[in-house]
């Protein structure tokens, strides 16, 4: 099996413990995604609010935009993928990304009530997404020691998830001190959305690992999927996807098999969230020594445990503690795990595809398996149905162990 | 090196820039005044999201509503996904209800003694995916501190038998005279009813299919609501003693829980503004207040 060798161009770190620092680009880029993330959720957390009450959109047709992007969302992925590796410039695509993202903040108050307008502007924001997330891991990995490419991951994903967290708490704090300024917001997150363009534009060295303009075709890109290591990488990275349920089934189930009240259900994502922000960097140096595919694997075993525990039917706050513990572990050794993993698999001159590719299998998977979950448990009830998928789960792993 | 500075520039530009704006923004907040709420109008919410009473600004609400002095103000807070109910009433001590969701709709009844109250939630439903939505309504007793949860907890009967359904959606309360009376919308299986509701014994009583939002005129003899055509809603009126029913004469696509401005005349949100129409399905829509929504009629 054919593995192309990573040799970093970084100087020889010194003996001792700096060995596994982080590289100085994968801190910028983990800068960037936290100040992303801030302007981009301060946006999602207040779009209801702002269709219904400023600007008198009714809440029916809200459906009618969401949920539309998941398709092109992957297709951009892959294309901003081969577009960084055709050019051998992954820097300048993912500017490209997050520059049209952060455009649209400015787009939204602009488009006014006209919701074909709003439906382009939160497709463009979405197409930012998928356009430079390829791009940005592959800088990691090209700025990263082939054995400290967890760590890096690790510290980059606790870095966005921070951002995230703090997203909502700014817009609500500002609509509140601003009485519903919705245009405040808007220009408060274009604002941070602008900065993280110039800390990557300006701070954020192009790794030096990154290869020139390789004129890379195509069906390169596609012939990656040929390679034994690679292939079974996303069909078990896939097959595992379509197992899992969709995390608003598993924040519905804690709450209702935990007998929490309906109010703590928007509390229980952050739980998760600052479980995984916690967990993300010292899983992914776990990783790093003791094998990614294996923590990845553990990952989803740790997800299979909350499963059971939700099938089971335990109750109480210590059960939804568990639960939420496990769910934001999972997330923590599979999130930059999978990625630590896959790029060693990948030929530099076609990082950032190969990422993409496996990113984009799992994440439709993923998707694919909320909407299987979702009429499973709407057939029968939400018990059997965390049952039968923790079973379809554990029957993925035991595959998965295959994958070498 | 140069490059460096460049960069600190601009980002300390952007962040100056940012506080400007914001700053701008902050400079013009009205002081809240004291509502007249015994002498007869109309309260709306102005584009800020304050309540205006002529040239008074009241609190900062999303929804509200007013009965016999007292002022019900449905409003999200600075907690991501909280609403707060607050509640005030002459002589009393302000009232606050925390309920997690976005505010939708609020209703007080006609003696001042109930309030009713509908949020929406999003991630209730097993299929469908982002976008799908569920509501809650629920009512709160001044006078007894009781707080009738969810209508979600009451024995629900349709055509007879009882109805016990996972998928129940409930929204839009109006309340009746005698205040043990109310009527709502419940939605299950892709079907909703006019409900009539019993604070007494909890339960809820399905009347008639395809009926939202619905609004007791002040006598209480008629019911106009929203009647949904396709993707599409246009005001009715139900007179309850022989289940007449009229569209009223808007044909245009709104989304809002009416108002009775008095027995003949119901008041709406549309686009941005208030309306008004005869109830009796003849005449046209009349702009009552520009720039304003959620209207409330002091009585």
């Amino acid at each position: 099996m054919y593995v192309s060798s990573i040799r970093s161009t970084d100087p020889a770190p010194p003996a001792g413990r700096a060995k596994h620092a982080v590289p100085a680009t994968v801190v910028g880029l983990g800068v960037v995604s936290l100040i992303t993330d801030m302007s981009a959720e301060m946006v999602t957390a207040v779009l209801p609010l702002y269709l219904v009450y400023g600007l008198g959109v009714g809440y029916l047709q809200l459906g009618a935009i969401d949920g539309l992007y998941t398709g092109a969302t992957a297709l951009l992925r892959l294309a901003g993928g081969y577009f960084a590796d055709r050019l051998g410039r992954p820097k300048a695509v993912a500017l490209v990304g997050y520059g049209l993202s952060a455009a649209t903040k400015l787009a939204f108050p602009a488009a006014g009530s006209s919701l074909g307008a709003i439906g382009l502007v939160i497709g463009a924001d979405r197409a930012g997404k998928g356009i430079r997330t390829a791009p940005r891991d592959a800088m990691i990995t090209l700025a990263t020691p082939a054995d400290g490419l967890g760590r890096a991951f690790g510290v980059h994903r606790a870095m966005d998830t921070a951002g995230a967290l703090l997203g909502p708490i700014i817009a609500f704090g500002l609509l509140t001190l601003l009485v519903g300024d919705y245009p405040a917001v808007f220009g408060v997150s274009f604002c941070l959305a602008v900065i993280a363009v110039i800390v990557l534009a300006v701070f954020v060295r192009a790794p030096a690992g990154t290869v020139g303009r390789s004129r890379v075709r195509l069906r390169e890109g596609f012939a990656l999927l040929r390679q034994p290591g690679l292939r079974g990488t996303c069909l078990a990275a896939a097959s595992l996807g379509v197992c899992t349920i969709g995390d608003m089934f598993l924040f519905v189930g804690v709450q209702r098999s935990a007998g929490l009240p309906p109010g703590a259900l928007p509390l229980l994502p952050l739980a998760t969230a600052l479980v995984f922000m916690a967990l993300a960097s010292p899983i992914g140096r776990l990783a790093d020594r003791a094998g990614r595919w294996k923590v990845f694997l553990a990952g989803h075993v740790v997800l299979l445990a909350a499963y059971v525990v939700l099938a089971a039917s335990a109750s109480g706050w210590l059960v939804a503690a568990v639960v939420l513990a496990a769910h934001g572990a999972f997330y923590a050794c599979t999130d930059g795990v999978l990625m630590a993993h896959a790029s060693p698999l990948v030929p530099e001159s076609l990082r950032a595809t190969g990422l993409a590719l496996v990113q984009t299998g799992q994440s439709l998977a993923r998707a694919a398996g909320a909407v299987l979950f979702g009429a499973l448990a709407a057939a029968t009830a939400l018990r059997p149905a965390f049952a039968i998928f923790a079973v379809v789960l554990l029957v993925s792993v035991l595959a998965g162990t295959r994958v070498k | 090196m140069r490059r460096t500075w460049l960069g600190i520039a601009a980002v300390v530009v952007t962040v100056v820039a940012g506080a400007v704006f914001v700053g701008l923004r902050t400079g013009d907040a009205v002081e809240e005044q004291r509502l007249d709420l015994a002498r007869g109008g109309l309260l709306s919410v102005d584009e800020s999201g304050r309540v205006r009473q002529d040239d008074r600004v009241g609190p900062s609400c999303q929804r509200v509503d007013v009965a016999a002095g007292t002022l019900a103000c449905l409003r999200a807070t600075a907690v991501p996904d909280q609403a707060e109910l607050v509640v005030t009433k002459p002589g009393a001590e302000p009232r606050l209800i925390s309920e997690w969701g976005m505010p939708s709709r609020v209703r007080v009844s006609p003696s001042g003694r109930l309030v009713g109250w509908t949020v929406f939630r999003t991630g209730d439903s097993y299929l469908g995916g982002v976008g799908t939505f569920s509501t809650t309504a629920g009512i709160f007793d001044l006078d007894t501190g009781n707080h009738f949860g969810s209508l979600e907890d009451f024995a629900l009967t349709v055509d007879g038998k009882p109805y016990p359904a996972k998928d129940l959606n409930y929204w839009g309360v109006t309340f009746a005279r005698d205040d043990l009376t109310f009527y709502a919308t419940a939605r299950s299986a892709g079907g909703t009813w006019l409900v009539r509701g019993d604070l007494r014994g909890r339960t809820l009583t399905a009347l008639r299919r395809n009926v939202e939002c619905p609004s007791l005129s002040p006598n209480g003899t008629r019911i106009a609501y929203k009647f949904r055509e396709g993707d599409r809603w246009r005001l009715h009126v139900l007179s309850l003693a022989d289940d007449r029913d009229v569209p009223l004469a808007d044909p245009a696509h709104l989304d809002d829980q009416p108002q009775w401005l008095d027995d003949r005349t119901v008041a709406y949100g549309r686009d941005k503004a208030i309306y008004s129409v005869p109830a009796d399905g003849t005449g046209a829509p009349v702009l009552v207040r520009p720039a304003a929504s959620s209207p409330a009629v002091v009585r």
